[in-house]
């Protein structure tokens, strides 16, 4: 049964590196595995989606509204704007971080104050302070692998030899920063 | 050797594999990358040209000359290609030639979103639709060797999808191809009338020749199911169907598609009931499958626009709609992409969104993001160098109207390469009065940072000799030229003061870095504050105005709980933009 994971973010967030580590791990594990990204303007600010797909045999690289496994928000607005792609059982993990848009910035739109309340309404999240769990580690910019953890071990994937996987993807000065982290990730939603 | 590849990266690795010593690109969204990852071949020598056209035709000297060559564009790009492409199909290779186009239904990054298989089906070059990573590179070696063989050159129409996608492919050995001996052969390679009235008869004898072919590619397969439903579907159409109908249904997968296969078709079509024909954008496959006098549901059920994606499948046709979690979209919010912060276009639009009756004239980059809030600084943009002369033709119009309305134009350093420069031509002798202002940042930011011809470096690293845009313009006959800091907001105004008011075209150029380019050398020397510094607020001074705001930088926000503005140390460049725009003086920098 191919399953569907669905990374999404602002761009500048990491969503990449964490679906590029995320899908070279499922390869050695032995997986056919697919990802399918948009690039270009997207990047500038914009939000940014990894869409990762993983079984015996994976057909479309896309996946489909409400067909995600799971769902992992780097951003909290993003979550929300994601919940067309989860399923209606689906796994929901929410970095509980706010990133203003151009229009929130300009003042021609607010941001909610109840996304997460709106979010929880309808889905029972798992809620992660990822960029906060970064800082007390060393860096924030650790926070996409922390939440590369939450899938992990949300995938029940933690047979897999991910510090090898990170050695093959992670420069060596940040190398034991990542595999912390990636263990703070798998804690932070273990149940 | 098994890896994870996107589709560009493969494309590359089939021409590494297939032995491939030449490539020639312009940059474009979602083909960037495969002139990238050729260019990291040592073997391979790769090169951004100025525009599209101008690959294509470096790729076909190559060719001429004996080499196997590469050319890939975006799907307008082939637009600008298309004028030696459709002569070069009348003449065969002599290297084997490969032009690679990506296509992008759902126009990610584009401004249209044109099928270029009909190009393929008019120029009549054989084509080869890929629907994963391994058979691009797989669909890649095939060509060459087809292309030597048939004495064509081969499209491959890649799309979104394709390009970025990654799939694991297995790796194999290079096979180094020698040249082939060039000779004077004019009678191939002069497309005179009289040779080219030949060429023709041969050219309409290959097509033939590659039908029959198509009829027996490995690339056009059925897998016949259980069931009655038949799909017909080609590139990553054919996932999206097998995600869909799964194993009961029959599938012609077609790879090899023009010219498309008759025999193969009217078979498939025989053995089962119904015929789907899965396919994004335009209905080539359908127009042809009718033609055979098959009925089938195309584009009567799917829509002939946008991704064909498994879940667009399955609601055309099942009729129902996907069941989704409920919410309230009251609640959601735009995240449209913005100028980075420091970028060097904020400080141009921010003062040139100000000005009153004047029309602006835009172009393709990331500064065509200025059309949007809070610059609303762009009135028309069609396609690549179009900004200097659709304004030239503007300003006429306006003139003989007897409106007194300026037209500005403003487009980037290497789209004014790519095809300004011929539009600047126009406005000179032609004797237009437009206001063209060329942003300079140094690179072809865009797509990702490819160098260009005003960079000083070639697409392999190497220093080349670096052409001066403000060189160029006099040397053409812009006696006005203006090369200011965008940063500096007075600078801006006083020049489009002194340009508004002139009677004769004049050009600014904004010469300051993107923010995000990796700096040479040259940049370092030249721009001696290089984003080496920071802004921050004095709270003291902030008197939560919110205009700074206006100016759109990403690094700034207003914190309500104090009423202030703050600037986000982890991204701002120190570029000064907010600082000029403050009233309060509340805005300097930080020790």
């Amino acid at each position: 049964m191919t399953k569907s994971i669905l990374l999404v973010g602002v761009g500048g967030q990491g969503t990449i590196l964490a679906s590029k580590i995320l899908t070279n791990g499922l390869m050695e594990a032995g997986y056919d595995v697919k990802m399918s990204e948009i690039h270009g303007m997207s990047q500038r600010g914009g939000s940014v989606s990894s869409q990762v797909r993983y079984g015996e045999k994976v057909m479309s690289p896309v996946i489909e509204k409400g067909k995600a496994d799971i769902v992992v928000s780097f951003e909290k607005m993003e979550a929300l704007r994601a919940l067309d792609y989860l399923k209606e059982d689906g796994t929901l993990v929410v970095n509980n971080v706010e990133i203003p848009s151009m229009s929130v910035i300009t003042g021609d739109e607010s941001y909610p104050e109840d996304v997460l309340e709106e979010i929880e309404k309808h889905v029972k999240a798992k809620v992660v302070d990822a960029t906060g769990l970064a800082r007390e580690i060393g860096n924030e910019k650790a926070a996409n692998i922390i939440l590369l953890g939450t899938i992990i071990k949300s995938m029940g994937l933690e047979q897999i030899d991910w510090d090898a996987i990170l050695e093959a993807n992670i420069k060596p000065q940040f190398l034991e920063l990542n595999k912390k982290a990636l263990q703070v990730g798998i804690q932070a939603v273990a149940e | 050797m098994k890896k994870l590849m996107t589709g560009d990266e493969a494309v590359a690795r089939g021409a590494y594999e297939a032995g491939v010593r030449y490539a020639s690109a312009y940059p474009g969204t979602p083909s960037t990358e495969i002139l990238e990852n050729l260019s990291a071949y040592p073997e391979i020598y790769a090169e951004w040209a100025p525009n599209e056209k101008v690959a294509m035709e470096s790729a076909i000297g190559a060719s001429i000359a004996g080499m196997r060559s590469m050319v890939s564009m975006k799907h307008v790009g082939m637009n600008v290609a298309a004028d030696p492409m459709f002569t070069w199909a009348y003449m065969g290779v002599n290297g084997g030639n490969v032009v690679v186009t990506a296509d992008e239904p759902g126009m990610f990054s584009s401004q249209n979103e044109q099928d270029n298989r009909n190009y393929a089906k008019a120029a009549k070059i054989a084509m080869l639709e890929p629907s994963d990573s391994q058979e691009c590179i797989d669909m890649v070696k095939a060509a060459y060797q087809l292309s030597e063989e048939f004495d064509t050159p081969f499209i491959i129409r890649m799309t979104t999808r394709v390009c970025h996608s990654k799939s694991i492919v297995e790796l194999k050995d290079r096979e180094e191809v020698t040249s082939k001996e060039w000779t004077k052969n004019p009678a191939k390679y002069v497309c005179l009338p009289a040779i080219a009235r030949n060429l023709k008869v041969k050219l309409l004898e290959r097509m033939k020749t590659l039908a029959a072919y198509s009829e027996k590619s490995p690339f056009n397969r059925m897998e016949m199911g259980s069931g009655k439903v038949g799909v017909i579907a080609s590139g990553v159409c054919y996932y999206y169907a097998k995600e869909v109908f799964g194993e009961e249904a029959s599938y012609l997968k077609l790879g090899f598609t023009n010219p498309l296969p008759a025999g193969l078709i009217r078979e498939f079509c025989q053995k089962v009931e119904k015929v789907y024909i899965l396919e994004e954008n335009d209905p080539y496959i359908e127009e042809f499958v009718r033609q055979q006098g098959i009925s089938c549901i195309g584009k009567d059920l799917f829509p002939a626009m946008g991704e064909l994606t498994p879940d667009v499948i399955r609601e055309c046709v099942t009729g129902e709609k996907a069941k989704l979690i409920e919410f309230d979209k009251s609640k959601l919010i735009g995240r449209a992409p913005t100028f980075c912060a420091g970028c060097p276009h904020r400080g141009l639009f921010y003062r040139l969104g100000k000005r009153k009756d004047i029309m602006i004239s835009g172009d393709i980059g990331c500064y065509t993001l200025a059309a949007g809030k809070p610059y609303t600084a762009m009135d028309s943009t069609v396609c690549m160098g179009a900004s200097i002369s659709l304004g030239a033709g503007a300003q006429r119009a306006f003139n003989m109207d007897g409106i007194n309305r300026r037209v500005v134009t403003v487009l980037g350093d290497s789209t004014f390469f790519h095809t300004g420069i011929n539009s600047l031509i126009n406005t000179v002798y032609n004797k237009s009065n437009t206001v063209n202002i060329i942003l300079d940042n140094r690179i072809t930011g865009m797509t990702g940072h490819q160098d260009n011809p005003g960079t000083g470096y070639t697409a392999k690293g190497e220093e080349t000799t670096l052409i001066r845009i403000e060189d160029l313009v006099k040397a053409i006959g812009i006696k006005h030229v203006f090369v200011i800091n965008p940063n500096n907001l007075q600078e801006v105004d006083d020049t489009l003061d002194k340009c508004l008011a002139l009677s004769e075209p004049s050009v600014i150029i904004t010469r300051w870095p993107c923010a995000l380019k990796k700096f040479s050398k040259e940049d370092k020397a030249e721009f001696d504050s290089l984003f080496i510094t920071r802004d921050k607020v004095d709270p003291d001074k902030c008197i939560g105005c919110k205009k700074c705001l206006k100016a759109g930088c990403p690094a700034m926000f207003y914190d309500k709980a104090t009423k202030k503005v703050v600037i986000n140390r982890a991204q701002c460049v120190g570029c000064d933009v907010c600082a000029q725009v403050c009233p309060k003086g509340a805005i300097g920098k930080e020790n």
